[in-house]
């Protein structure tokens, strides 16, 4: 006779969110919404700027949203643009509402290592969002840095992300702020042209090999961004992005989020320029 | 490449001696009839899940009887073509793998992963209950123990415990290989046709039965109380040589150093070509026992109030499968086709330190237009040379 058999195992549920109230929501534009969450129980979870989580609206689905507030007060800010079934529920989001958060996740922009050399962040739309955090950080530890800038394109100045932030920012000493748009109505006396037009004059005066730069916004946008500012002099391995894949489960197994031997969920968002140049040169990677 | 062959399932240590593994027979054993021990661990309460003929083909089912071992098949494996035959050979273990392999087990096609319900905080989850009964993989092949220790450490790095929790509270009786089909490479991925792992009881089919090799305290006792002949240093050598000459008979090899030649590969015209002749139907990798992925999708009530999450295999060959707001990355099947061999070949090795294919040769079977791995491999290799 065999041995008598073993006990039943129970299999965890896998993927399990956490429930988190809307504090407040408020609209950014008509198609952009911004959250501010807390947790329902446990603690608020500690996050690094530019991870990211997964919010779940209740029966429609989940979707990977940046982590916008500052990491160091641990405000769990989300803004996001409705442009399908998941970000238009969250979208839809009331204050009071119940919204499923699994997270954090990914890799964070590295200002830690940058100390004595010249930030530059450059924001293409709502690429401020996942940058905003590490702004923040950037001007909290302002006397780390030689200088910070912060170059933003949008396509007009009314698609601009959080212009009040902005002000704020424009009437601070903190960072020396630029600001382009792709069409500028009557009346706007700002730079036009594509961010990657802007560049030389936001390395105006450093020592280019002195710059680190975090790159945020469409891939294309990122892709040109890199390449200029490395003709420039800025070193390929002080440049970092942050790339967006299709995600389903963010903790490596649903294998969408695949870009080479990558996945972006787990080894990224953010990656390090030189360590992904080539492969964006692949078309459809 | 199987030292635990006649050793009693112990590992050789690199001094030459043998483990101590108490509990563990200390010699190959011979079993006439692989049914007396399915009906023992039958008998004793184990689920047992051996591969057993359904619409063709040989599939990991629940056995509820030892009769339904199927006895004196033999399959003929080709690029696009599969056929089991009966003969009165009255060998058990001729036939090797089938469309199916052990991931539609460990690694279930539909899995529910939690359910929430509206309430007066908004809504509350509840995990999936899922209990996994003791269970015995009867007939696991060395290609599949393979697969199945690839895909437990994609879970394990991710953090996700239920493959790892199912694999666990199983116990595996494998099979050294003594035929092999056509479409069969393991030898040249390592992966067999013997086995190389620790496990918990392999079998290899004689003419006078089968040998029997226990490797774990846990297979000792699934063998504790069976009518087992101690096998003679013959029997061990007979087996030995009968999986030797199995790796010999492979005809299909992968090209070594495949990893880095895919890496260069990219932006060959090669791939618009595979292109031009694959269907996109995801056959291969539904039938690959290491692919992995997977797609999230929501269910709810009409009325709203009760919701699902359901995780289901998904396929790199799907158009939807990298889509990002305003279109996919991988729009062509040259650049899906591209993927898929890709990671299995080349970006597993940076994920997980092995390859992604075990050699099993499912994909080059179950391909309906014929497309075979292994020469499309070669044909990269060549080209680069
Ligand atoms: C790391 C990361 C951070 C992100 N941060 C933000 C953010 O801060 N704010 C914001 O508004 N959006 C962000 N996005 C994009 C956001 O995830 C998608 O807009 C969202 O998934 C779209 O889902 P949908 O159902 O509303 O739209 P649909 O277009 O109908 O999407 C269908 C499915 O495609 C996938 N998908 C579509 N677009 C994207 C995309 N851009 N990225 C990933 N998957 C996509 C999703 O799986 C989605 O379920 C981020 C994406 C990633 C990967
Ligand atoms: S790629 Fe093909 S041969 Fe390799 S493990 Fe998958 S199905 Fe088997
Ligand atoms: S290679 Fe063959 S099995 Fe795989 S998707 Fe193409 S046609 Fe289908
Ligand atoms: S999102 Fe699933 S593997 Fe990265």
């Amino acid at each position: 006779m065999a041995k008598a058999v073993t006990d039943q195992a129970r299999i965890s549920s896998s993927l399990l969110p956490r429930r988190f109230r809307v504090q407040q929501a408020w609209p950014e534009s008509a198609t952009i919404t911004s959250l501010a969450l807390s947790p329902l129980e446990g603690p608020v979870p500690s996050f690094r700027a530019g991870q990211f989580n997964m919010l779940y609206a209740f029966g429609v689905g989940e979707a990977a949203i940046s982590i916008c507030g500052d990491p160091d007060s641990g405000d769990l800010l989300h803004t996001i643009q409705n442009v399908g079934p998941v970000s238009g529920a969250l979208c839809d989001l009331m204050a009071g509402d119940v919204v499923g958060v699994r997270g954090p996740f990914g890799s964070g922009w590295p200002l830690a290592d940058q100390s004595g050399r010249d930030l530059l962040f450059v924001a293409g739309g709502l690429g401020l969002a996942p940058l905003r955090p590490a702004i923040l950080q950037a001007l909290a530890m302002r006397d780390t840095f030689r200088s910070v800038t912060l170059l933003v394109g949008a396509r007009s100045p009314t698609d601009l992300l959080y212009p009040a932030q902005l002000a704020d920012w424009a009437a601070g000493d903190g960072l020396e702020l630029a600001i382009t748009v792709d069409r500028g109505p009557p009346g706007w006396t700002g730079m036009v042209g594509v961010v990657t037009n802007q560049l030389a004059r936001a390395l105006q005066g450093r020592d280019p090999a002195s710059v680190s730069a975090c790159v945020c916004g469409p891939e294309i946008m990122m892709r040109h961004t890199c390449l200029t500012l490395c003709d420039a002099g800025v070193p390929a391995a002080a440049q970092w992005i942050s790339l967006e894949r299709n995600m389903k489960c963010a903790i490596g197994t649903c294998g969408h989020c695949q870009f080479g031997a990558d996945f972006v969920c787990r080894d990224g968002p953010v990656f390090r320029w030189d360590k992904v140049a080539a492969r964006l040169r692949i078309a459809e990677i | 490449m199987w030292p635990r062959l006649g050793e009693g399932g112990r590992r050789r240590e690199r001094d030459g001696s043998l483990s101590p593994l108490e509990d563990v027979m200390a010699d190959g054993y011979i079993l006439r009839d692989p049914r007396a021990l399915v009906g023992a661990l039958l008998e004793a309460g184990w689920r047992v899940i051996a591969p057993l003929e359904r619409d063709g083909s040989l599939t990991p089912e629940v056995v509820s009887a030892p009769d339904e071992l199927p006895c004196g098949l033999v399959d003929m494996q080709a690029p696009g073509a599969y056929r089991l035959q009966q003969q009165d050979s009255g060998r058990w273990f001729d036939a090797v793998v089938g469309a199916q392999g052990w991931k539609r087990w460990l690694h279930p096609a539909e899995r529910r992963l939690w359910t929430a319900r509206r309430d007066a905080d908004g809504f509350s989850i509840a995990p999936a209950a899922e209990v996994w009964p003791p269970t015995v993989f009867f007939g696991v092949r060395p290609c599949d123990l393979a697969a199945i220790a690839r895909q437990a450490e994609v879970f394990r790095q991710a953090g996700d415990p239920a493959y790892g929790e199912r694999l666990a509270a199983t116990r595996i009786v494998a099979v050294n290989c003594t035929r092999v089909a056509e479409t069969c490479f393991c030898a040249s991925m390592g992966t067999g046709p013997g086995v190389s792992a620790v496990v918990d009881v392999a079998l290899t089919e004689l003419e006078q039965g089968l040998l029997v090799d226990c490797g774990t305290a846990n297979g000792a006792a699934l063998l504790r109380g069976m009518d087992l002949a101690t096998a003679a240093p013959a029997d061990i050598a007979a087996a030995r040589a009968a999986v030797e000459a199995a790796a010999r008979d492979q005809i299909r090899a992968m090209p070594p150093d495949i990893a880095d030649r895919l890496q260069r590969a990219s932006e060959s015209p090669r791939w618009q070509e595979i292109a031009a002749r694959c269907l996109h139907c995801a056959n291969c990798t539904l039938v690959c026992p290491t692919c992995f992925c997977t797609d999230v999708t929501d269910r709810s009530d009409l009325a709203g109030d009760h919701a699902e999450r359901w995780q289901r295999w998904d396929s790199c060959f799907s158009p939807e499968f990298s889509y990002l707001h305003g279109g996919a990355v991988r729009r062509s099947v040259a650049a899906r086709y591209r993927q898929w061999i890709t990671h299995k070949l080349s970006t597993w090795h940076d994920q997980f330190g092995t390859s992604g294919c075990t050699g099993c040769g499912r994909c080059i079977t179950w391909c309906p237009v014929g497309i075979d791995l292994v020469a499309e491999a070669r044909a990269f290799a060549e080209e680069e040379a």
